[in-house]
């Protein structure tokens, strides 16, 4: 690990103004990721900015939407009885995540931004764009059984391996901004990248911008929700696929709307748009289920080691759509 | 060498069993009371507290601390070496790289002798070419952990690679017999194998592959060392004590005596805690500085310089006659090795005494590789080979439409079959028995995929484990009575949490006629009587052979204090009998003296004697293996192909069990560590640049708690008249036969037979 300074901000506007003295500035939350990250010398911050002790509160507002604190932890929100109520799938995919004493230290700030787990990301002694821009990738020849199958490029083939994400691109989630120059939303949806050229951008985040809250609009049909992940043992290890989704049938059963999302497939949350549009007015059959996957992944574009993601992603998402549709029978 | 030995092994057939020495039955083989016991740990209060003291937190004045930086290629030589900047980073004391290590001899190769146990004989940082992706380049000496650790990532090295061997399908190419698969020829044959195969009614010919493992005992490796003059002291996680001293004197160029190695508690050992570089470059660093020195290992360096288990490529033939007996049996294949170790992971020693069949063939060679030499993890052989021997003896029950265990009773052998040695205890096919029965084997659909809970197919398998029994030569213990009668008994063994401390302790208390709150058993320093390595199972029987003559010796002595006024008066050795904390006649109870009593008479406040174990001959006029029945029942989700295991079951048969809470614990553990051999656990070892990819628990993936069901075991429970106190050891035999129990399970759940572990989703999809 590489010295550095340490200070602890009060107010987000203070924690914005103690990093911008530092280009290589990072604000800490619960430090699960980013300090593993710097023991490995991965990251190299000179300055922390610890930002756990900003606004944690998650506020149910008149509306039905929820507005939660960037530095609440990952067990504060998934055991929040708001949540475990009206969003279920939220709940669900926290606690598939990690193991019960990281998600008592990582916070929701922290969460969106920790970093893929890419083998050749974490190990200096392999070529990867995302450490280094233009050194080349490793992975894309390699062990690349854990990577993107959807929306990468020649550049990176690493996946974002959050599952709280997941639940909340699927509940269209807006991410409250706080940065030099003043506040700014933008959906979680559009604050991640894709690769391409430039896999070391990950965000569209300013220098220096924070994550003060994240905003779950309300959707009355989230308490129909779930979330599956599937990995390689039963706890403690990333999805190798996971599906995060909502869904509101109609009186003739056919699907009056759907949220449907992603992960362990792409750089990003992956919301799955194209199967959503497939699935809104079309009866909820499993037959429509499987090709609303499909719809989806006809761009999945495998590896050496992962097309099994592909049948896997199709064979998840009918079975999760299926379980809500069951549910609602 | 082999001649010799072979020779011996003839002439001890035909001496009779009371002229072996230690092969005449121990008669605490039958004595119950405290032997078998569920005693709790002696050790445990004191590790539970926290004050069981560990090789890296050994307190020491003025200690420096080491980190190590490694290698990035796997074959070629350092061009350049700038440590400038981590030295002058804060803390540092010293750098140290081959052109400023002392100088030392290249450790003596495991088996090379008697007391080598060099993990591999290539030399430690003393030249500038590099043999494997990992090795040391530099060692970082500091104040602090922290300090060292961060000066490591400064030092600069630059290399040119030469052309590695790093693939093992291109390595296979080049594939050759080794000298001896310990001890034993490569290629063993009887008749005809491949001719009976052919002619045979049923056949099955298969491939198996099993992928590296890497050790991840939860202490990680870690010493604390200090010169003192010529005198070296080694505060050590180690289950090779006097090995470890004997090379390391050899290394640095002293006397053995002058090596001093303490272990009295170790973390988990499992084949992994041995001599490696780091122990050997922490001494060097000592020297170097002048400063007493700690490095305990980071889990990544854990695995770039601790072996681990190695890549294996079977081939099982069977074929069979119509009644179920077998033609033909062939086990051959290919492990990655190094040429500079000598650990072929002999695969297809199962074979060699499971089954009976008409014709063997029985071969492994090795392919040498650029890597981190590969090593001894539980059950090496043993759990893989049994994995591909157990699932081919599944296809072709299937193919014979015969229950598997109905196919293992129908080829159970009347004697060894590859030596003709007669077994020396075997009740394989009554642990099938009693296992089956108590698994509810018999509910098993012997149909795929027959039956079904929804999303979830569930499946029964089982398979034969099976583990040698062996005596090491070599160990000599100590009993000391004390005036009060209380006896202290001592060896420098090994205590990794199996519960040796403990077992021994109520051995040593049946023996003596002691309670056991007055015997003591010392253990894990080189200072007491040498000891045998921890490792092959074998540490229980050799310690108990060794404590049996130094118990000879005791009463002889005690015959000789106790002179003629005490009431044992004219009574021999074999008229007497350890009770009441004393001796007594066999056949007049009334006539007995304590060991207080004895000592206070003959004015002395203490008696010791010492003595070695004789030479393990019984293991050549015998043969002497473990067996079990493991049974397992899985879950594969049809959906997603994920597998879970919702119960499992072995049924051991391994001689006297001495403690059987410890032994529980043993047999769980080694069963936990079966299924992640079927189902998790694989080194990702990147064939373009001989580098392990996951390096950390995060992502080799050992079993975590959800992934481990419930498990019962249960035992024979049957002494083997030819081992010590009966008990042919326990520690290996909980992992073998596991994933062959597990594969087949998996097939009978879903009618897919996957023979490359571990067992992940996507081959099920």
């Amino acid at each position: 690990m590489t010295p550095f300074q340490y200070e602890r901000a009060a107010t987000a506007p203070d924690a914005v103004r103690m990093a911008s003295n530092s280009a290589s500035a990072k604000y800490l939350g619960g430090g699960t990721n980013l300090v593993d990250l710097m023991r490995e010398t991965i990251e190299t911050p000179e300055r922390l900015v610890d930002v756990s002790g900003l606004s944690r509160t998650i506020e149910t507002r008149p509306d039905g939407s929820l507005l939660i604190g960037a530095a609440a932890t990952n067990t504060a929100l998934a055991s929040d009885l708001t949540v475990r109520r009206d969003f279920p799938l939220l709940a669900r995919a926290i606690l598939a995540g990690a193991s019960g004493q990281i998600r008592n230290m990582a916070t929701v700030g922290g969460n969106i931004l920790q970093r893929t787990r890419c083998a050749y990301f974490y190990d200096d002694a392999a070529r990867c764009n995302k450490r280094e821009p233009g050194a080349g990738c490793d992975a894309l020849d390699g062990f690349n059984r854990i990577h993107a199958i959807l929306g990468a490029s020649p550049a990176c083939v690493a996946t974002h391996p959050s599952d709280m994400c997941v639940a909340l691109v699927a509940l269209d989630a807006v991410v409250h901004l706080e940065g030099a120059n003043g506040t700014r939303r933008i959906p979680l949806a559009d604050l991640h990248r894709l690769p391409e050229g430039r896999p070391d951008i990950e965000t569209v985040l300013q220098p220096h911008e924070l994550i003060t809250a994240v905003e779950i609009p309300a959707l009355s049909f989230a308490r129909r929700s779930t979330y599956r992940k599937v990995r390689d043992r039963a706890s403690y290890a990333f999805a190798l696929v996971s599906v995060g989704a909502a869904l509101d049938l109609s009186e003739d059963g056919s699907v009056r709307d759907i949220r449907l999302a992603l992960g362990g497939v792409a750089h990003k949350p992956w919301r799955a748009l194209k199967a959503e549009d497939a699935l809104r007015g079309q009866p909820a059959t499993e037959a429509n289920f499987r090709a609303a996957a499909e719809a989806e992944l006809t761009d999945a574009a495998p590896l050496r080691d992962n097309a099994f993601k592909v049948e896997l992603a199709r064979r998840t998402i009918t079975a999760v759509l299926s379980e809500l549709k069951g549910d609602a029978a | 060498m082999s001649i010799i030995q072979d020779a011996v092994k003839t002439a001890v057939r035909f001496v009779p069993d009371r002229w072996l020495p230690g092969a005449s039955p121990d008669p605490l083989r039958e004595k119950h009371g405290l032997l078998g016991a569920p005693i709790s740990r002696v050790d445990g209060p004191l590790k539970v507290a926290g004050q069981a003291r560990f090789a890296a937190e050994v307190p020491m004045e003025g200690l420096a601390y080491a980190t190590l930086v490694h290698s990035t290629i796997a074959r070629g030589h350092i061009t350049s070496l700038d440590t400038s900047k981590a030295e002058a980073a804060p803390g540092v004391v010293l750098v140290m790289t081959h052109e400023n290590a002392p100088r030392m001899n290249a450790p003596a190769m495991f088996m090379s002798r008697p007391d080598a146990v060099g993990a591999s004989d290539l030399p430690v940082m003393q030249n500038r070419d590099i043999h494997w992706n990992g090795e040391p380049v530099a060692l970082v000496l500091a104040e602090t952990q922290e300090q060292a650790d961060h000066a490591a990532t400064l030092v600069k090295v630059e290399y040119e690679s030469a052309t590695a061997v790093t693939d093992f399908q291109a390595a296979k190419l080049a594939a050759h017999h080794p000298q001896s698969i310990l001890g034993e020829p490569p290629l063993f044959e009887i008749g005809d194998a491949e001719k009976e195969l052919n002619e045979a009614h049923h056949r099955v010919d298969l491939v198996f592959r099993t992928p590296r493992h890497n050790h991840n005992a939860i202490e990680l490796h870690g010493a604390t060392v200090r010169w003192d003059g010529d005198e070296l002291t080694v505060h050590d996680a180690t289950q090779m004590l006097n090995g470890t001293a004997g090379t390391l004197a050899e290394i640095f160029g002293i006397n053995p005596d002058q090596v001093h190695v303490s272990s009295p508690y170790v973390g988990g050992g499992f084949g992994g805690k041995a001599l490696w570089n780091h122990q050997i470059l922490a001494a060097a660093a000592s020297r170097l500085s002048g400063r007493p020195v700690r490095i305990v290992l980071s889990r990544e360096s854990v695995f770039r310089i601790v072996g681990g288990r190695t890549t294996t490529e079977q081939r099982v033939a069977l074929g069979a006659e119509r009644n179920g007996s077998l033609r033909a049996l062939i086990h051959t294949g290919t492990v990655a090795m190094t040429e500079h170790n000598n650990c072929p992971e002999q695969f297809t020693f199962p074979a060699r005494h499971l089954y009976a069949s008409k014709s063997f063939r029985l071969e492994q060679s090795v392919a040498d590789m650029d890597m981190m030499a590969n090593t001894f993890m539980r059950a090496p052989g043993e759990s893989v080979g049994t994995f591909a021997l157990e699932c081919a003896l599944d296809e072709l029950a299937e193919q014979m439409e015969l229950d598997p265990i109905e196919l293992r009773r129908r080829i159970e052998p009347e004697k060894d079959p590859t030596s003709n040695n007669p077994f020396s205890s075997r009740y394989l096919l009554q642990c099938f028995e009693q296992g089956g029965e108590r698994f509810g084997w018999n509910r098993r659909d012997p149909k795929p995929g027959a039956r079904r809970e929804g999303e979830w197919l569930v499946g029964l398998g089982c398979a034969t484990g099976t583990y040698p029994y062996h005596r090491m030569p070599g160990g000599s213990a100590r009993i000391r009575i004390e005036a009060d009668g209380s006896a202290v008994v001592s060896t420098a063994v090994h205590e990794m949490g199996m519960g040796t401390a403990t077992v021994q302790a109520q051995a040593a208390a049946a023996r003596l006629g002691l309670p056991l709150e007055k015997v003591r058993f010392d253990y894990g320093d080189t200072s007491l009587p040498k000891g045998v390595l921890a490792g092959g199972s074998t540490q229980t029987a050799s310690i108990s052979a060794a404590v049996i003559a130094a118990n000879d010796e005791l009463v002889k002595e005690l015959i000789r204090l106790a002179g003629n006024d005490s009431p044992l008066a004219g009574l021999g050795a074999d008229k007497l009998e350890a009770r009441d904390e004393g001796l007594a006649s066999v056949d007049e109870p009334g006539r007995h003296e304590t060991y207080a009593s004895i000592l206070a008479r003959a004015g002395r406040d203490h008696l010791e004697v010492e003595a070695a174990a004789p030479p393990p001959l019984e293991m050549m006029k015998y043969s002497m293996h473990s067996t079990a029945a493991q049974f397992a029942e899985v879950r594969v989700n049809s959906v997603t192909g994920e597998v879970r295991v919702c119960r499992m079951l072995g049924s051991f048969d391994c001689g006297r069990i001495l403690n059987a809470k410890t032994a529980t614990s043993q047999f769980r553990g080694g069963m936990i560590m079966g299924i992640g051999l079927a189902l998790t656990e694989e080194t990702l070892f990147d064939p373009r640049s001989g580098r392990i990819m996951n390096p950390s628990l995060a992502e080799y993936h050992v079993p975590v708690h959800m992934d481990v069901p419930e498990i019962e075991v249960m035992w024979t429970d049957i002494p083997d008249p030819h081992a010590p106190l009966g008990a042919r050891g326990i520690g290996e035999i909980g992992i073998t036969g596991v994933a062959a129990a597990i594969a087949n399970a998996v097939y009978n759940a879903t009618g897919r037979r996957v023979r490359d572990l571990p067992i992940t989703l996507d081959k099920l999809l």
